[in-house]
């Protein structure tokens, strides 16, 4: 065992799939002599050298048209986007060329885009959006979310393993501020599998990435008040582990829809009009939705505090429907 | 240059038969009403896709676009499987999922192209990086036309193809018209050519109806690229012969426009000159045409019969797994296998 943080386990897990299969290869801006603009792939230039490690002019839309490329051949490429917030300027070549070609003419395109997603580090409008919705809504993409470095290292490997593109959403807020201990032998999490986090009987929070710790704290709180949440971390968005959200709204009979994404159109109302459709006569209260505004993502830090969901949001919506 | 009597024969037999499935599919099929949907043909064009084309090698791979039927038979896509696409069918290229040149298939190493045009110009630099990864001596044929390079996605494509070094080979046809629009508003510029210089790499235009000169370029560029060399750009200068699809007239051309380029057609050009050389005879060149009407006969006759996909394969495909397939929702699984109404 040893403790690594959320930005390593990354790293560890690309390059352990870097070592077992040459076809691997990551590109992007800055990935190499730099080693990412969040140090993702540090080291990886000198160790798998200049043509596996691919330093690209500043060109989202022909970083992600070049893996497609490349992974029609039965290479395994790894872009990175060095915000998510730039995946805009490759979203024809996701949604029109990547997520359509199996569906259209049987070829896989077995690709991951990594993207640092999320806000809390004061970076303005441009560098803290959660733009996965805008993928959930095109059929073909896998859309998985780690929230913690155990996740993150085994959801890196089964994406860089998929026979499909797969966006992997990384939350940049927990880079440093999160580490485990993992295991030091190999181990892959499933795409398509949630995780609870947390046991509990009361009220299920269903959420991913970074608000699964906000969830986690309000649990903490709310156990003093003999509150009992279950915390349902969802890791994959496509394809969503149904029976496990159902499973734990239908124990608790009670749910909060919690993300970092704004509301409208955001995955708190897809899970909403699930729970509504398949589980209605377990439910003893309302759903709940706790989300950013519709508002850009603002800079200044007290606008930014104010615009995240917040673990006290969680706790003042969990009590609500405790009395409910 | 002088080029082996079967080459040029070959290509003649594939102008003449990408011209014959497209005349089949346009004025007869479509109007028929048994291809529906977008119609885009490239007449008057053939010799573009045919003389660079047949000059690829197994392992190479193309990546054509809507005006590029040469290409995808050359590549090994039969005429029965072509229509069968356009009217369909189970037994089409996509098995019904897509429509008419939006064709692919990996066996042959031809990417199916998406209709947001330059799209594969990155995908085929792409394909190219891979190439040279694994020290692979191949090279990935692009096509695409005027209106194409004006996307960024080109301009990236190109950038990164040329910073990589990567073999290949990027064909623009320039027919000078990007649907209604004529290359005077479409760019500043007269010739796509000198795009090229922005990423220092070759730009040559060449007469996009003459075969020979076709072929020159693309043979020239093909060497370059297969020994290391890197990328290049061919302007092949043509004129469409039609609208931008069945059901555009083309009225904004102007007739003299046609005329002038109805003389320069490639297909008559080459046959002309072969017979004029001595090369073939006028009875053997209407044999290859009663062939090549027989062939088209038959693979129509093959894909009207075809069958059509059965619905529910809308919902297949999608990802590689079945547990990841698109669910019906839960009222249409609710009340039926089927769907509900």
């Amino acid at each position: 065992m040893s403790t690594v943080t959320y930005v390593e386990a990354i790293r560890d897990g690309l390059r352990e799939e870097m070592l077992r299969d040459q076809n691997v290869f990551v590109l992007g801006e800055d990935v190499g002599v730099y080693g990412g603009a969040f140090k993702v792939t540090e080291g990886f230039l000198s160790e798998f050298g200049e043509q596996r490690v691919v330093d690209t002019p500043l060109s989202e839309s022909a970083i992600v048209g070049a893996a497609i490329g490349a992974a029609l051949m039965g290479m395994k490429p790894v872009a990175e986007m060095q915000f998510a917030d730039f995946i805009s300027c490759a979203f024809d070549q996701i949604t029109n060329f990547a997520a359509k070609c199996r569906y259209r003419w049987g070829a896989g395109v077995p690709l991951v885009i990594r993207g640092p997603s999320g806000g809390g580090i004061h970076g303005g409008p441009f560098h803290s959006q959660n733009p996965e919705m805008y993928f959930v809504h095109t059929p073909g993409l896998k859309i998985v979310a780690p929230s913690t470095a155990y996740d993150a290292k085994g959801l890196i490997k089964s994406a860089i393993r998929d026979e499909d593109p797969v966006l992997y959403f990384e939350h940049k807020f927990l880079y440093r501020r999160i580490k485990e201990e993992l295991p030091t032998k190999e181990y892959l999490v499933p795409i398509g599998s949630a995780d609870i986090k947390r046991s509990g009987k009361d009220i299920s929070v269903i959420t991913y990435g970074a608000m699964v710790h906000n969830a986690l704290e309000a649990a903490e709180v709310l156990a003093q008040d003999g509150i009992d949440l279950e915390v349902v971390d969802l890791r994959t968005l496509v394809p969503l582990d149904k029976e496990k959200v159902l499973q734990s709204v239908k124990k608790t009979n009670k749910a909060i829809l919690l993300h970092e994404d704004v509301r409208t159109g955001g995955f708190a109302g897809e899970l909403a009009a699930i729970i509504a459709e398949e589980a209605f006569e377990y439910l003893d209260g309302p759903l709940m939705r706790i989300t950013a505004p519709d508002t850009p993502v603002p800079f200044s830090p007290p606008l930014e505090k104010f615009f995240l969901p917040k673990t006290s949001d969680v706790i003042r919506v969990a009590r609500y429907l405790a009395a409910y | 240059m002088q080029l082996e009597q079967q080459t040029l024969l070959d290509m003649l037999y594939y102008m003449k038969l990408a011209r014959e499935v497209e005349t089949r599919i346009e004025c007869k099929l479509f109007r028929q009403g048994k291809i529906v949907g977008g119609v885009y043909t490239g007449r008057g064009q053939e010799a573009i896709s045919v003389a660079s084309s047949i000059q690829l090698e197994e392992k190479d791979c193309i990546c054509p676009s809507h005006r590029d039927m040469g290409a995808y038979i050359i590549r090994g896509l039969t005429v029965r499987k072509i229509l069968a696409q356009y009217m369909g069918r189970k037994t089409g290229v996509t098995g019904g999922k897509d429509a008419n040149m939006h064709m692919g298939d990996l066996r042959h190493n031809i990417i199916a192209f998406i209709s947001m045009l330059a799209d594969t110009v990155p995908v085929a630099t792409g394909i190219a990086i891979a190439y040279k990864m694994r020290r692979q001596r191949n090279v990935v044929l692009c096509y695409f036309g005027d209106g194409a390079t004006s996307r960024g996605d080109w301009h990236e494509g190109l950038n990164l193809a040329a910073v990589r070094k990567v073999p290949v080979i990027f064909i623009c046809n320039n027919n000078q018209y990007a649907y209604s629009t004529p290359l005077e508003k479409q760019m500043p510029i007269r010739d796509v050519s000198i795009r090229a210089k922005a990423y220092n790499m070759p730009g040559i235009s060449v007469d996009g109806n003459d075969v020979m000169a076709v072929y020159e370029a693309t043979r020239e560029a093909i060497k370059l690229a297969r020994n290391g060399g890197g990328p290049s750009l061919i302007e092949c200068k043509t004129f469409r012969m039609s609208g931008h699809a069945a059901h555009d007239d083309a009225r904004y051309v102007s007739k003299e426009l046609f005329q002038k380029w109805e003389k320069k057609d490639p297909i008559l050009r080459l046959e002309t000159s072969l017979i004029g050389d001595k090369f073939v005879t006028k009875k053997e060149v209407q044999q290859m045409d009663t062939r090549i009407t027989q062939e088209v006969d038959e693979a129509v006759n093959l894909a009207e019969n075809d069958p059509f996909p059965d619905p529910e394969e809308t919902l297949l495909g999608v990802f590689s797994d079945r547990s990841a397939e698109a669910p019906l929702s839960f009222a249409e699984s609710f009340f039926s296998s089927n769907r509900w109404r």
